[in-house]
C-alpha cells in the first residue's frame, strides 16, 4: 500500500478518478498488446503446439527455434531487412526534411500561391495514396523505376509529406517571430537562420512526425507488392508473405519473421521518442 | 556609429496608414527615445528603422546612405527585443557569438570580442549557462551583450526593460545610460514609460497616432509642451486639466475664468485669441502648492496615496472635477479634509479647442 500512496494522489476523489484513467488506459494496453504478444509466444512454438494452444506458453515439449531458424537460414530475410530499413531511414528523412522546410516557407513567407500549396497538402492528407497506384505504377515503369527502391522512397515521401508539412506547420507558428528577427538582424542568412536556429527547435515536432511517419512505412504491404516484387527489392513485409501459402502456410516461419520485424522499427521509435523532450524553446523569450 | 534622417517616412498595412510622414534628425551618439501610447506606431518606425518592416513612402539614411529595401543585416544596426529572443538551443557564448560567426570572423577575434562585452555587462561568469537558466534580468542582459558585439552603427531596443520587475528595471535603466556613455552610440529607444524616456532620451519624440507630436530634450518637452497631449504624457502624475473660457486677452497675463466662475490669472500670451474662447487650463500636480496664495482653490480630499518621500492628494473641486496635488511626504492630511492651494500664474499651460499649447511667457520664471 505505501508502494501505491506515491502514484495515487491525496483526495478521494482524485482517487476515483485516477482509478477510472488507468483502468482505460490499462485495457486499452491489453488489447493493442493482446495480438502481439501472441505472435511473439506462438513464434517460440511447434506447429502443432500453436493450434493445439494458441494461448499457452511455450513449454519443454512445445518450444521450438525452429520458424526462426527457416527465417534466418532459408529465405533472404537480412535482404529484405535491409531493403526495408533504407526505404524507411532514407524516405523518413526525406519527409522531415523537405516537410520542415515546406512548413517554414508556408508560414514564415508570403508568396503568390502560398495559400493554393498550403490546400493542395491538405488534400494530400485526405485522399488516400492508394487511389493513384495504378498511374504511379505506370509512372515508374515509364521512369525505368519499378522493382526499385528509389520507386518506393518516392511514394513513401509522397505519402507522408503532407501530414508532416501540417503538423510541423502548426509548430513552426509557435516559434516567436523575434527569434527569426533578431537573427535577422544579426545578419544570418534565410538558409542559416532555417538550419540553425528553425531545425534544432523544431526537434521534438520532428520526432512525432517521425514516428508517425515511419510505422506506416514500415508496415507497408502494398506497394512493395505491386512496385517493388522482385526478389532483390522485398521488403520484410513481402518478404513474410512467400511464407503464406495458398493450401499451407508456415506459421512458425511466419510468426518468426513477423517477431523480427517488430525489432529495428522498436528500436528506431526508441531512438525517435528520446528527442520527444518538452520544453525546449523555454527560455528564448519571456 | 552614425547619424540617422528619416524624411517624410509613411507606413501603410493595406488600407490602414500607421505612419503619416515622419521627419526625424538623429545626430551621432544621441540617445533618442521614441515614447508614445500603445498603437501609436513607435514600434512600427523602429521596424521600418531596422529593416524587418518595408518604407511605403519616403526615405530612410543611416550614416548619410539612403538605406530603404536594404536587409537588416546591411544597414548595420543591432535590435534588441522586448521578448529578448535568444536563441534557447545555444549557450550564452553561442548566443552572443552567432552573428559574428555566420560573419566569418576568425575564432580567437569573436572570443575576445564575447568576453569583452560579456565583462561590460557583467555576465562573464554565465556564459556557459542556456537562455532558459537565466533570469530575466541577465536574459536581458545577454541580448544588449548581443548587440554590442557586432559594433552596429546605430543601436534599436525595443521597450527592452518591460518585462523585468520594478526594481531590476530602475537598476538596468541606470546601467544602460551608463552603458550609453561609454560606447559613445546612436541608440534609438522604444517604450512607453515616460521615466525611461526623461532619464535616458538625449532626446525624446514623442509619438501620438502616428505622427509625431513634439521632438526635444527632456526638459523641453517637460516645460515647454508644445500641445496638451505632449503635456498629458510627460510628468508624472499626469498634469491636471480643467476647462475655462478666456476673460481677459493679454500678450503679459491672461484672466481666464473656469465653470464655477473662480477666476485665474495666468502667464500665458493669448494674443490672437477673442474672449471667451474655450480654453483647457493645465497644472503640474507638483507645481500646485498648499502655501502659495495666488490663484487659490479650495476643495476636499476625496482620497490619499502615500509614497514615503511625497503623498498624492486628490481633491475634488467642486463644480470643476478632480485635481491631484503632489505635496511632501511628512503631512497630517486625512481624506475628507477640506484644503486650500494656489498656483502662480508662471506655472499654469493653457491650451486652445484642438490641442495646441498657447506660448508661455518665461521671463519671470
Amino acid at each position: 500500500m505505501t508502494f501505491l500512496k506515491g502514484f495515487l494522489p491525496s483526495s478521494p476523489r482524485h482517487v476515483s478518478k485516477s482509478v477510472t484513467v488507468h483502468a482505460i488506459l490499462l485495457a486499452y494496453t491489453v488489447i493493442a498488446l493482446f495480438p502481439i504478444i501472441i505472435v511473439i509466444i506462438n513464434a517460440f512454438k511447434t506447429r502443432k503446439a500453436i493450434f493445439k494452444d494458441p494461448l499457452g506458453l511455450p513449454d519443454s515439449d512445445s518450444f521450438t527455434l525452429a520458424g526462426f531458424q527457416e527465417v534466418l537460414l532459408r529465405s533472404d530475410f537480412g535482404l529484405y531487412s535491409w531493403n526495408s530499413l533504407v526505404v524507411t531511414l532514407i524516405a523518413v528523412g526525406l519527409v522531415l526534411l523537405l516537410g520542415a522546410m515546406a512548413a517554414w516557407a508556408l508560414t514564415e513567407y508570403k508568396f503568390r500561391g502560398n495559400f493554393i500549396i498550403t490546400f493542395l497538402f491538405a488534400m494530400g492528407i485526405m485522399i488516400p495514396i492508394r487511389l493513384g497506384t495504378v498511374s504511379i505504377l505506370s509512372l515508374m515503369v515509364e521512369l525505368n523505376l519499378a522493382n526499385t527502391l528509389t520507386a518506393l522512397v518516392l511514394v513513401y515521401i509522397a505519402q507522408g509529406l503532407p501530414l508532416a508539412v501540417y503538423i510541423l506547420s502548426e509548430f513552426v507558428r509557435t516559434i516567436p517571430k523575434e527569434l527569426t528577427e533578431a537573427a535577422r538582424c544579426d545578419a544570418v542568412s534565410e538558409y542559416k537562420i532555417f538550419f540553425c536556429i528553425i531545425l534544432p527547435l523544431l526537434k521534438p515536432a520532428m520526432a512525432t512526425v517521425a514516428v508517425f511517419t515511419m510505422i506506416p512505412i514500415w508496415n507497408d504491404l502494398w506497394f512493395p507488392l505491386i512496385l517493388a516484387p522482385g526478389e532483390d527489392t522485398r521488403t520484410i513485409t513481402l518478404g513474410v508473405q512467400q511464407f503464406v501459402g495458398q493450401y499451407v502456410t508456415n506459421w512458425n516461419s511466419v510468426l518468426s519473421a513477423l517477431t523480427l520485424a517488430i525489432v529495428p522499427v522498436l528500436i528506431l521509435y526508441t531512438i525517435f521518442s528520446r528527442q520527444l523532450i518538452r520544453g525546449l524553446t523555454s527560455g528564448a523569450v519571456k | 556609429m552614425a547619424s540617422v534622417k528619416l524624411n517624410n517616412i509613411k507606413k501603410r498595412f493595406g488600407d490602414v496608414d500607421v505612419l503619416h510622414g515622419i521627419d526625424l534628425d538623429i545626430k551621432d551618439g544621441e540617445f533618442v527615445v521614441l515614447i508614445g501610447e500603445s498603437g501609436c506606431g513607435k514600434s512600427t518606425l523602429l521596424r521600418l528603422l531596422s529593416g524587418l518592416e518595408d518604407i511605403t513612402e519616403g526615405d530612410l539614411y543611416i550614416d548619410e546612405e539612403r538605406v530603404n529595401g536594404r536587409s537588416p543585416a546591411k544597414r548595420g544596426i543591432a535590435m534588441v527585443f522586448q521578448s529578448y529572443a535568444l536563441y534557447p538551443h545555444m549557450n550564452v557564448f553561442k548566443n552572443m557569438a552567432f552573428g559574428l560567426k555566420i560573419a566569418g570572423k576568425d575564432k580567437a577575434f569573436v572570443k575576445n570580442k564575447v568576453i569583452e562585452a560579456a565583462k561590460k555587462l557583467k555576465i562573464d561568469h554565465l556564459l556557459e549557462r542556456l537562455p532558459r537558466e537565466l533570469s530575466g534580468g541577465q536574459r536581458q542582459r545577454v541580448a544588449i551583450g548581443r548587440a554590442i558585439v557586432r559594433d552596429p552603427k546605430v543601436f534599436l531596443f525595443d521597450e527592452p526593460l518591460s518585462n523585468l520587475d520594478a526594481s531590476l528595471r530602475v537598476q538596468t535603466r541606470v546601467e544602460l545610460g551608463k552603458l550609453h556613455q561609454e560606447l559613445k552610440a546612436t541608440v534609438i529607444y522604444v517604450t512607453h514609460d515616460q521615466v525611461e524616456a526623461m532619464t535616458l532620451g538625449d532626446k525624446i519624440v514623442v509619438m501620438n497616432k502616428g505622427r509625431v507630436e513634439q521632438v526635444g530634450s527632456p526638459l523641453h518637452l517637460y516645460h515647454h509642451p508644445k500641445t496638451q497631449f505632449v503635456a498629458g504624457f510627460i510628468g508624472s502624475p499626469k498634469m491636471n486639466f480643467l476647462s475655462a473660457k478666456i476673460t481677459e486677452v493679454g500678450t503679459e497675463n491672461t484672466q481666464i475664468v473656469l465653470e464655477s466662475g473662480r477666476v485665474i490669472s495666468v502667464a500665458v500670451d493669448t494674443s490672437g485669441f477673442e474672449k471667451g474662447a474655450t480654453v483647457q487650463l493645465g497644472l503640474r500636480p507638483e507645481h500646485i502648492s498648499l502655501r502659495c496664495d495666488t490663484n487659490t482653490v479650495e476643495g476636499k480630499i476625496t482620497l490619499i496615496e502615500h509614497l514615503g518621500e511625497q503623498s498624492y492628494l486628490y481633491v475634488d473641486i467642486p463644480q470643476e472635477g478632480e485635481l491631484v496635488l503632489k505635496v511632501d511626504g511628512d503631512n497630517q492630511y486625512h481624506a475628507g479634509d477640506n484644503v486650500t492651494f494656489g498656483i502662480k500664474p508662471n506655472r499654469l499651460y493653457l491650451f486652445a479647442k484642438d490641442g495646441d499649447a498657447l506660448p508661455r511667457i518665461t521671463a519671470s520664471s
